[in-house]
Formats: structure tokens, C-alpha cells, sequence
């Protein structure tokens, strides 16, 4: 027995920026057990910081010096084009939520306190804050980079756990509002943990199918395995059920609001960004790599997921009068349009890289601009904490017209105006998915817009042309939030004038398509 | 001869000629984005980078010239626009690179004005933000080497132009010309915007050179269509009729402004849209621009009239404005024959409008802004700089010979009488008025006695105000005669927008140059009798029927009102009947429904964990079910 | 189906085992009683009378039993590396060192931040 098990090979450069991440993230909690409370703060931010950036750099190497066609690490692990861009997208996004979190005043002093408790008082004014942030901040973005690069249903599965388990906990932390934030982290660790086991479940099923739990080996016993049909349909739709779940398509989406609404505003908008991004990029890869010669079967349940999630995303928005809730909805509208995306993959080589390119850009458009958003409704506070309320919103235009007009710039790229980066991304989906015969998808998604326009425009008009009221909300702008705002704003309007070099880069990192 | 082909360039400062909208931009957006921290030095920004954007474009001149005529049409590609439907990039050729000139250098020496004119108004920061701003999209307007480009820099200069209007919104009358701006140009930029779209749908591209090379041959209706929408867009930003109310009305807006925009630059946009689709949409002799001509011969005799009887400095010049393009736009409509003389009485028109609405401003300055040259009279001698370079400037708009004005509107009215002698007629009558009405304007201002209000203290203005109306001056003398004598300004735009076959010859001594400058002697000598010697009341007489005509602008708002708004009113009413009845019930039915839905779907989230778990179950039972069927279809 | 026969006889045997072993036991087995016998099993500390409707349950149960899992789980990590431990070699060495650092660390913060104090 001894003596048959080969050493594997891996190739460390190319997983750098994770190991970097998970690097840092490791001595972030070495910081966390023996630095004293009063420096953790002064080395966490510098150290989060530098760590993303320069897992950023490393990305952006590896992409100029050469992108692998094969899969690495013994073919668990994928950096491919797209994972490559998906990378620097998350790093990105990352790094400019945690602007967002180094601000003050966003999380709890101490967690474990009963809301409303002596304990909470006495940690309140001793100034403790919840350092750990970092550290789990940082477990996360290593688990969004590895989950759109994993290579087999296993690795993708711890990735998903790595990812989600350090933001089951950041959800908790808000220091406002403390009993809708533990519900949020409860339900969101309750619901996530049920739909990993239907990923697990979906995993085993594939492996008794395939004999693999390599995605590349899934498609080849595609070909070759007959009459377990019934493991395959069970096994992918499984699957399918813990990516659609993250993604918050629907019928999967129940959890995003109450989730988003109750979790830290700056956790929010990572979540909102890099999350998605991540498992956007997790679901093209199975749903290319793995199950690329079965479109015939999946893409018309993806016809029906994408057509329910829009459709469910833009009509409950529109009731909705609490802004993070409106924004989760809007989200979950966005999941929707991507989703037209995935289903233009298929065709060819040709038509692939297009909707692939055409989605890796959406989700750089989005991923900044719902940031932004999430940031200025950061800024928006009464004396309980930022006001969430729309009708707290009413007449910022004319109190602070500034935030005003910057919110509104985000939400009409929300709603995909001409010369903002929302319009470019859907156009360039829509007409992917047109290329791809999916006209009435593309009609859904246009209805849906238009329905989703009238919220966002509610939104502006609101800000607008409302009196303020008497005792209306201040408007606080820290140095972090505002660098946030004003790289997000550069963002939206640049890739709405200028979209072509983030399109090109898109498409040049789409072209290799995903290895297999 | 036609346009010569446009050719791809890069390198040398053509290269980097974005350079020229990027720099006024950054300034824009620094000067706005910056807020109260900038106010010290915002102005001297605002005239640095718009110094800056002039100084490429003298390079850019520079380089252009040193190429061969025939290739002095240069495409610069700057990024894909919208992917699949147009490029985005930018056109240096003659045509563009004469306004590029305009733009700049006026616009330089207005900014330099303004440091002066605006120095005690408390926003100038942000005056000198929107004066970049408009640079911008203006230069934007002209460089564009597409239809969707050229429209985006026109939204920019009609905001620009909003913007500036309204500048001091705190007066009632500034914010309603302002809206009324906004919304007259709306009517033009809607016909603007059909037009792009119908180009789109016949040639299946909206680039000049793409238009111009395509294969496609759409039916001459559409071609008519194409040109009269054109036209459209061109009557609402030059203040043509039939949509020249706004811009009397945009007087309203800082002196500078109105010399800037409102004289030398954004009102002649509509004649650059024409001259740069004359080949393609207004060929010699076909309807559209034949509509140009006659739109152009109607609004410059409009404008002198309308000049004629108003008191109000401003607005006196403003009608003249609109009867100068008017000049204009009928060279345009007659094909390359006029080009080139309506461009360059596009640029002469520059300098000594721009002189004189300064002058203007600099006499406003000195009087407390009183704007009723009523009460002026006599300034020559407390403002001597002002009166000597407002004097060039009124001798080169009459046509006093070898003064700027003089080549130039000559040229067109030679051009237009041996392209009809009908038109030809007018415009030496529309000369004659002329001649009266911008003499009775500088002898009200600057001769006669003293009118003044008791507690105006006229003086002459400071050195950075006089000196951009020296330089301006000196360009109303000599540049007309510099462009037009030898035909070298029509050689040098040929390539651009084509020529006659036959270079014209310039006949000092022709039979309509001699009457236009009797009648503008007339005129004069007319305007001498009744403002000059005379006694000028201080309160407007009563006047005649006529003089009510042109003082209510020939009823343009009273034809407007009635011939638009009431009949809108009564078509808005009957609209809102059936709306409330027919579409009203189904667009409210289809949002209640929507909002009803939404109100119900809602209660599927009730916030329990159990009950989210179910659907989730749920949904992956029916995923799981689908699957099955799907499968196995 | 066939395939899937054996399963279903084995899961049936065990049921049937499990549900006979436990009625069987009332009859067949002694009955002393004693009241500590009747307690819910608790680590051998007294219970406290519960507050009416649940209450909040102390943490301290549950650090405990995490902090276990997880030294659980290294253990059984380390077990399949030590009987293949010939032939993974020096990877294999390098890899459950950086693997027991990682732990380590988890267990220094739990360590610093008094999870393992009991009061």
C-alpha cells in the first residue's frame, strides 16, 4: 500500500494572490491574539490594504506575463482568463469596500453582548471595536477568489464554505439596529449552510455519475456515461441549486434582503459586489466547463430562473420603502439580467466569448456602482444610525445636493441610461443573448428595466423635488466613504463614455474562455 | 469640386488633438468638483485651460497646414463608442479647425474679460466652470467626426448654455429665459435627433466620412427629410426662425456670456451643421437647401427689424446676432459657392460681435448695469478705449470698406445674387437696415447728451477688459480682408466642404456693393437725423405700428403663444380627457396591477427563516422536476 | 434497481436493529433508579433549574465543544498523513506543518482572548 501516493505538484506563483490573501488573513488574526487593543486597528488597516492591492498587482502580472491554458494544482484549482479578470475584479471591489469599512461607526464594540445589556454599554464606552473584521474580511476575499477558480465540485465547495462563513459572521457585527443584524446572520448562516448541503448533495450525486469531481472529467463522462440519467439531472440541479442560491436568483433569492438590510452597510456592498462577482463566475464555470455539452437540458431551466428573478427582483422593489432593502432587491433584479448572460453561452467558440465578455463586464460595472450606492447610503444618518427609510431620503437634493446628484448618477446606472456603465452592460448582454437567439429573454429583461426604472426614478425624484423634512437626516462624509463615492462615480461614468478598454480587456480575457 | 476623402492620422499634436476638449473639461470638472477651495484661483484656471486648449490648436493649424490640401482632412479614431454602432473620433480638417481657432481664441479672450466683469460676483468659480464647460462641448460639437458625437456636444452647449443663462437664477427673468432657452432648443434638438436617427436607418452609420463613402442610395425623400430635420435642429441652436425667441430672452445671462455663446460661438453651431452636411444632405439646389436660403434671407431681414426698435443694448445686438447668422445661413444654403464667405463672415462675425457685446458689457460695467441705452449718451469721452474698439467693431457690421465686415457680407450678398437675385435684393435691404439700426445704437450710447441715472458714475473700464476688446478690435479690421482677398480662405476650406469650379473675383466697385453701401450711408445718415442730433427721450414714445411690431419682437412670442401653446393647451386638455379615460386607466390599471402584485408577492416575505427554507426547498424541487422534463422531452 | 437492493435490506436490518434493541432493553434489563440517573447528562455538573421558555444558554458549552471539534478534526487529518507518511515525503511534511501553523494560530487567538479560561 505504502508508496502509491504521488506528491502533487502546484504551482505556487500562479495561486499567489490567494495565497497572499489567506496569508495575510492569517497574520491579521496573529494581530488580533497578541497585538494590544489600542494598535490593532493601525495595523489591520495598512495590512488589509496592502495585502489586496498587492494580490492585485501579482493578478495583473500574471495576466501581461502569460495566461496557462492547463488547469493547475493536479486540476483543482483553474487560472484561467476569466478567473484572472474575476480576480482583479474582486480584489478591486474588496479593496474599496474596506475604505468603506476602515470608516468609524460601523460595527459593534462587542458582538457577543446581549443587544440592549450592561455589557454592551460597558464595551460602548470603553471604545472596543471588533478588529476581527479584517482578518475575516480577508478569509472571505481568499474564498471569492478561489471559488470562481476552483476546478473540481470539492475545491469549489470549500471555497464556497470559506467564503461565506467569515460573512455569516461579519453580518452580525452592525452596531446599529443589533437585533435585525444577529437575525441577519443567523438566517443567512441557517439558509447558507442548508443550500451548501444541496451543493454537497448535488457534488455526490456528479461524482456517483462521473466517477469525478473534476469538472473537466463531468463533461467527458457526458459523452461516455449511459442510462444514469437520473444521478445527472438530480446531481446538476442540485448544484445548481446552491450557485443560484448565492447569486440570490429566484426562487433563492428570499434570503437577500433581510440579509443585506440587516448586515453592516460596508459588508453589504461587499457582499453586493464581490460575492456576486464571485459566484457568477463559479456558475459560468460549472455551467460551461462541466456541463457544457448539455445546454439542451439547462438552458431552458435557466430561461425560467432568469425570467423568475428579474421579474421578482423589479416588482417587489418597488413596494419596498426601506433603501437597503430596495438596493437588495435591485441586486437581485441584476442577478436576473446576468443570468440572460449565461444563458447566450453555447452556441460556439465565437458566441461563448462574446456573452462572456459581455457578462465580465456587466459585473465590473455593477460590482462598482452598487458599492458606491451602498456607500452614500452610508453617509445618510439619524440619530439611530443611517437612515434607511425612504422618506428620510425626501429633499437631500436640496439639503445636500452633492450626495444627491452622486446617488442619483447610481441609480440611473442601476437603470442602464445611456452614458452611464449600466447602459453599456446590458447592451452588451442583451445583444449577446440576442445573438444567441434569446430575444424574448432579452424582452423580459427589457420590461423588467423599465418597471426597475420606476424605482430608481421614484428614488431621484424623491431627492429631488420632496421638501425636506424639518428634522432630516445629517449627511456625514469620512475620508474613506468619500474616496469610495469618488472612485465609484469615476467608474460608472468612465465606463459609460469610455467603456472600450475595460471591453477589450474583457474580451481578451473572455477569448480563452475557461480552460477545461 | 467635391470634399477630399478623409484619411486616417496619427501621430504629431493632430494626434492628441482630444487634448484641445480634454483640457477646458479637466478645468470644468476641477473647478466644479472642488467647491469653495478653488475660489481663489478658480478663474485664472478656467482662462489657463482654455489658453492652453487655443495654443494646441494653433499647433494642430500648424500641422494641418504643412500637409498637402487634398489631405488635410484627418481622421483621428479615439475608441470604440458603442460597440457596433459608431467609433468614437475626431475630425481635424479645415472646416473644423477654423472654428477650433474661433472657439479658442475668442474664448480665451472672453475668459480673460471675465476676470474683470465677474470680479465682485461671489459664484465666479463656478461662472468660469460653465464658461469651460461650454468650450468644451463646443469644440467637442465641431470635432466630432460622427452625427452622435457632434449631438452630445450640442446637448453639452445647450446645458452649458442653460446653465449660463440662468446663471443668476435669483432673478425671476434670468431663470424663465433660461427655461425658455431649454425648451425652444428641445424642438430643434428633437428634429436634430430624428435626423440622426433617419441617417442611421439610410446608410447604417452616422460617421461623416461613413455617410459620405457609404454605398447606400436612399430615395431623395428621404435625403429631403434628412436635410429639413437638419435644418430643424440648425433653426432652434442659431436662433432661426421660426424658433428665435429664446434669444433675445437669453440676454438675461452674465455680458460675457452673451458674447461668447449667445454671439460668436454656440448660436452659429447651426451653421457649421449645415456647412459640414452641405455635400451630403443640402446638395446645391435641392429643397433642403433651398429651405436654408429662404429660412436664412427671412431671419436676417427678422433680425434687423427686430434690432431696429429695441432699447435694451443687449438685445439690440442680439438681433442683430440673429440677422448676421441669418447672413450666414443663406451662403450655406447656396452650396460651395457660399461656404466659404459663410464661414468666414462666421469668424469675422466672431471677433466683432464678440467686440462689440463686450463694449457693451464694459458700458454696463461703468453704469450701474443699466441696460437702456436711453440712459446712456455721451460716454465717448468718459470711456475712450470702449467707444474707439465698440466704433471698429460697429464699422466692420455695416460694412465699412476694407473693415472686416465689409469682404465678408459683401461676398455673401454677390454670392446670393447670382444664386437669385431675389435673395440677393433682400440681403442688401436687410445691409441697409443694418446700417440704421447699429447706428442708432452707438449714437444713443455714445453721442448726445448725457441721459444718465443720477447716481451712475460711468468710467472706463480695467485693463484686463479693455485689452481683449483691443485685440478683438484689431481682428474686426484686418481679418476679413486677410480671408477673403485672393480667395484664400475658400482655398484653404475647399478641401473640406468642396468649392465652385470657378473661384469668384473680388469686384470692389459691382453694382449690389455699391447700393449696399449707399443704403448702409443711408441708413446711417437716417439714424444720425433721429438719434444723433437729435434729442433722445429718456422714456421710450409711443411710436408706430411698426415700431410696436419690431419692439414685440414681429409678435414672435404673440405667434408662438398662439400658433403653439394655446393650441398645445387645448390639445394638452383633450389629451388629459382621454388620458384619464382611455390611456390613463390602462398605464394606472398596469402600475396598480404591478404595485399590486408587488403588495401581494411581498407577503411571500415574511421574515421567517422556516419559511424561506421551504422555498428554497421548493424551488429545488421544481428545478429538480424540470430537469426531469426537460431531459427526457 | 438492482443495484440499489442491498442498500435498502441493509437500512431496513439496522432500523429494525435499532428499533428492537431499544424496547427490548425496559424488559430485559435490571431496573435500579436513582435521581442522577434521571438527569439530563451534562458533563457531570449539577443542572440549574431551566427559566421558563428556554432561556439563554450559557456559551461556554459551546466554545468548548468547537474549540474540540476542531483539535478532532486536526487529529484526523494527521492520521491518514501518518500511515502514508513514506510515501508523500517531504511535501507531505511541509504541507501538515503549514497545516498544524494554521491551527496553531486559530488556537493563539483563542488562547489570548481567554476562550479557554473557564470564568
Amino acid at each position: 500500500m505504502n508508496g502509491t501516493i504521488p506528491a502533487p505538484t502546484i504551482e505556487y506563483a500562479l495561486l499567489a494572490p490567494m495565497l497572499v490573501v489567506f496569508g495575510a488573513a492569517i497574520i491579521g488574526v496573529l494581530v488580533e491574539a497578541f497585538a494590544p487593543r489600542y494598535l490593532r486597528s493601525a495595523i489591520h488597516k495598512p495590512l488589509t490594504l496592502l495585502t489586496l492591492a498587492g494580490a492585485f498587482v501579482i493578478t495583473i502580472w500574471q495576466a501581461r506575463t502569460g495566461i496557462p491554458t492547463t488547469p493547475s494544482a493536479m486540476g483543482a484549482v483553474a487560472v484561467d482568463g476569466p478567473a484572472l479578470f474575476i480576480w482583479g475584479t474582486i480584489l478591486v471591489l474588496a479593496f474599496v469596500s474596506v475604505l468603506l469599512i476602515n470608516d468609524e461607526g460601523h460595527f459593534v464594540a462587542s458582538a457577543a453582548a446581549v443587544p440592549g445589556s450592561a455589557e454592551e454599554e460597558r464595551a460602548l464606552t470603553e471604545g472596543a471595536t471588533h478588529t476581527e473584521v479584517y482578518p475575516l474580511v480577508l478569509f472571505a476575499v481568499g474564498g471569492m477568489l478561489l471559488f470562481p477558480a476552483a476546478n473540481d465540485l470539492l475545491a469549489m465547495f470549500v471555497a464556497l464554505e470559506v467564503m461565506s462563513l467569515p460573512l455569516y459572521l461579519l453580518c452580525g457585527l452592525a452596531r446599529r439596529r443589533r437585533l435585525l443584524s444577529q437575525e441577519a446572520a443567523v438566517k443567512y448562516f441557517l439558509l447558507g449552510a442548508f443550500s451548501s448541503a444541496f451543493f454537497l448533495y448535488g457534488t455526490a450525486l456528479l461524482y456517483g455519475y462521473a466517477g469525478s469531481v473534476d469538472l473537466a472529467k463531468i463533461n467527458t463522462a457526458l459523452g461516455s456515461v449511459g442510462g444514469q440519467d437520473t444521478l445527472l439531472y438530480i446531481g446538476v440541479a442540485m448544484l445548481g441549486v446552491g450557485l443560484l442560491f448565492k447569486i440570490g436568483a429566484a426562487p433563492f433569492q428570499a434570503w437577500k434582503p433581510d440579509v443585506y438590510q440587516g448586515s453592516p452597510t460596508p459588508i453589504t456592498a461587499l457582499m453586493a459586489s464581490g460575492t456576486l462577482v464571485a459566484a457568477f463566475g463559479a456558475l459560468l464555470r460549472v455551467f460551461w466547463v462541466a456541463l457544457g455539452g448539455l445546454e439542451w437540458s439547462w438552458t431552458p431551466i435557466m430561461w425560467g430562473v432568469a425570467i423568475l428573478t428579474m421579474v421578482v427582483g423589479a416588482i417587489l422593489a418597488i413596494t419596498q420603502t426601506d433603501i437597503k432593502r430596495m438596493l437588495a432587491y435591485s441586486s437581485i433584479a441584476h442577478g436576473g439580467f446576468l443570468l440572460i448572460g449565461v444563458v447566450a453561452l453555447g452556441n460556439n467558440q465565437q458566441q461563448n466569448a462574446s456573452a462572456l465578455s459581455a457578462l465580465l463586464f456587466y459585473l465590473v460595472a455593477y460590482g462598482f456602482t452598487t458599492v458606491g450606492a451602498f456607500a452614500v447610503v452610508t453617509t445618510v444618518r439619524d440619530a439611530g444610525g443611517e437612515a434607511w427609510h425612504l422618506s428620510r431620503w425626501a429633499g437631500l437634493g436640496k439639503r445636500r445636493p452633492l450626495v444627491a446628484v452622486v446617488f442619483s448618477l447610481f441609480l440611473l446606472a442601476f437603470a442602464g441610461i445611456p452614458l452611464t456603465s449600466g447602459f453599456f452592460g446590458k447592451y452588451a448582454v442583451f445583444q449577446a443573448a440576442v445573438a444567441a437567439g434569446a430575444t424574448p429573454l432579452v424582452v423580459v429583461g427589457v420590461v423588467s428595466s423599465a418597471i426597475a426604472a420606476f424605482f430608481y426614478v421614484r428614488v431621484i425624484v424623491l431627492m429631488f423635488f420632496s421638501d425636506p423634512a424639518a428634522d432630516g437626516p445629517s449627511v456625514v462624509i469620512p475620508g474613506g466613504t468619500w474616496a469610495v463615492g469618488a472612485v465609484a462615480v469615476l467608474a460608472t461614468v468612465v465606463l459609460g463614455v469610455f467603456p472600450q478598454p475595460v471591453l477589450d480587456l474583457a474580451h481578451t480575457a473572455a477569448q480563452s474562455l475557461f480552460v477545461r | 469640386m467635391e470634399p477630399a476623402k478623409i484619411i486616417e492620422h496619427s501621430g504629431g499634436v493632430i494626434g492628441v488633438s482630444w487634448l484641445l476638449i480634454a483640457l477646458p473639461l479637466l478645468g470644468a470638472a476641477f473647478l466644479l468638483l472642488g467647491g469653495r477651495k478653488t475660489d481663489k484661483f478658480g478663474h485664472l484656471l478656467g482662462v489657463a485651460t482654455a489658453v492652453a486648449s487655443f495654443v494646441v490648436g494653433v499647433l494642430v493649424f500648424l500641422q494641418l497646414l504643412g500637409f498637402d490640401p487634398a489631405e488635410r482632412r484627418r481622421a483621428v479614431p479615439l475608441y470604440d463608442f458603442i460597440p457596433g454602432l459608431t467609433k468614437m473620433g475626431l475630425l481635424v480638417d479645415p472646416l473644423s479647425i477654423s472654428f477650433v481657432l474661433l472657439i479658442t481664441g475668442v474664448g480665451s479672450l472672453i475668459h480673460i474679460y471675465s476676470i474683470g466683469y465677474m470680479a465682485h460676483d461671489p459664484n465666479r468659480r463656478r461662472f468660469f466652470a460653465y464658461l469651460n464647460l461650454f468650450v468644451a462641448a463646443m469644440l467637442l460639437l465641431v470635432l466630432a467626426d460622427n452625427y452622435i458625437g457632434l449631438y452630445v456636444g450640442w446637448e453639452g452647449v445647450g446645458l452649458a448654455s442653460y446653465l449660463l443663462i440662468g446663471f443668476w437664477q435669483h432673478k425671476p427673468s434670468a431663470a424663465t429665459a433660461a427655461k425658455k432657452a431649454f425648451i425652444v432648443n428641445r424642438v430643434g434638438d428633437f428634429g436634430l435627433a430624428i435626423a440622426i436617427f433617419t441617417i442611421f436607418t439610410a446608410f447604417n452609420t452616422v460617421s461623416f466620412a461613413g455617410v459620405m463613402e457609404s454605398g447606400a442610395d436612399p430615395s431623395q425623400g428621404t435625403l429631403t427629410a434628412i436635410g429639413l430635420l437638419l435644418l430643424l435642429g440648425a433653426c432652434g441652436k442659431s436662433a432661426q426662425l421660426p424658433l428665435q425667441s429664446w434669444l433675445l430672452d437669453a440676454m438675461e445671462g452674465p455680458t460675457p456670456v452673451s458674447a461668447l455663446i449667445h454671439a460668436a460661438t454656440m448660436v452659429t453651431a447651426g451653421v457649421y451643421l449645415v456647412t459640414r452636411s452641405g455635400a451630403m444632405f443640402f446638395p446645391e439646389g435641392s429643397t433642403a437647401a433651398i429651405a436654408v436660403t429662404i429660412v436664412g434671407v427671412a431671419t436676417l431681414l427678422a433680425g434687423a427689424i427686430i434690432g431696429t426698435a429695441k432699447d435694451d443694448i443687449k438685445k439690440a445686438l442680439a438681433g442683430s446676432t440673429m440677422s448676421q447668422i441669418g447672413y450666414m445661413m443663406l451662403a450655406a444654403g447656396i452650396g460651395p459657392a457660399g461656404y466659404a464667405f459663410a464661414i468666414a463672415h462666421l469668424i469675422t462675425h466672431g471677433f466683432f460681435k464678440a467686440d462689440m457685446f463686450l463694449g457693451a458689457g464694459s458700458v454696463m460695467h461703468g453704469m450701474n448695469d443699466e441696460v437702456d441705452m436711453r440712459k446712456y449718451g455721451g460716454l465717448r469721452k468718459v470711456m475712450p478705449i470702449t467707444f474707439a474698439t465698440f466704433l471698429v467693431g460697429y464699422l466692420a457690421i455695416i460694412g465699412f470698406p476694407l473693415l472686416s465686415g465689409y469682404f465678408t457680407k459683401d461676398g455673401i450678398i454677390e454670392s446670393a445674387m447670382e444664386y437669385s437675385s431675389t435673395l440677393g435684393w433682400l440681403a442688401v435691404l436687410g445691409a441697409g437696415i443694418t446700417g440704421f439700426y447699429m447706428s442708432r445704437l452707438v449714437f444713443m450710447t455714445f453721442f448726445g447728451k448725457k441721459r444718465w441715472e443720477a447716481d451712475a458714475h460711468p468710467h472706463e473700464s480695467p485693463a484686463v477688459m479693455t485689452w481683449p476688446l483691443i485685440i478683438l478690435s484689431v481682428g474686426s479690421i484686418f481679418l476679413g480682408g486677410f480671408l477673403i482677398v485672393g480667395n484664400r480662405f475658400m482655398t484653404f476650406l475647399g478641401p473640406a466642404v468642396g468649392q465652385p469650379e470657378h473661384l469668384p473675383s473680388f469686384h470692389p466697385f459691382s453694382v449690389p456693393g455699391l447700393v449696399t453701401l449707399a443704403l448702409v450711408a443711408a441708413g446711417a445718415a437716417l439714424a444720425w437725423f433721429k438719434y444723433g442730433a437729435a434729442e433722445v427721450p429718456v422714456t421710450a414714445p409711443r411710436g408706430s405700428f411698426l415700431t410696436t411690431f419690431a419692439r414685440r419682437d414681429l409678435y414672435g412670442d404673440a405667434l408662438n403663444e398662439a400658433l403653439f401653446m394655446r393650441p398645445g393647451q387645448w390639445l394638452t386638455r383633450l389629451a388629459v380627457f382621454f388620458d384619464n379615460r382611455g390611456i390613463d386607466g390602462l398605464v394606472n390599471g398596469i402600475a396598480a396591477g404591478i404595485g399590486g402584485t408587488s403588495g401581494r408577492l411581498r407577503r411571500v416575505q415574511t421574515g421567517f427563516v422556516r419559511s424561506y427554507a421551504l422555498s428554497i426547498f421548493i424551488g429545488a424541487a421544481i428545478l429538480v422536476g424540470a430537469w426531469f422534463v426537460v431531459g427526457n422531452l | 434497481m438492482e443495484l440499489y437492493v442491498p442498500i435498502l435490506v441493509l437500512a431496513v436490518l439496522a432500523a429494525g436493529f435499532a428499533a428492537f434493541s431499544v424496547s427490548i432493553a425496559p424488559f430485559t434489563g435490571p431496573k435500579r433508579w436513582n435521581r442522577a440517573k434521571l438527569d439530563a447528562y451534562e458533563c457531570g455538573i449539577e443542572p440549574t433549574p431551566q427559566p421558563v421558555g428556554g432561556g439563554r444558554f450559557p456559551l461556554k458549552y459551546m466554545i468548548t465543544a468547537m474549540l474540540f471539534i476542531v483539535f478532532d478534526i486536526e487529529i484526523i487529518f494527521l492520521y491518514p498523513w501518518a500511515v502514508a507518511f513514506d510515501s508523500l515525503g517531504l511535501f507531505g511534511l511541509v504541507e501538515m506543518v503549514l497545516f498544524i501553523v494554521t491551527v496553531l494560530v486559530a488556537y493563539a487567538y483563542v488562547w489570548r482572548r481567554r476562550g479557554l479560561d473557564w470564568d
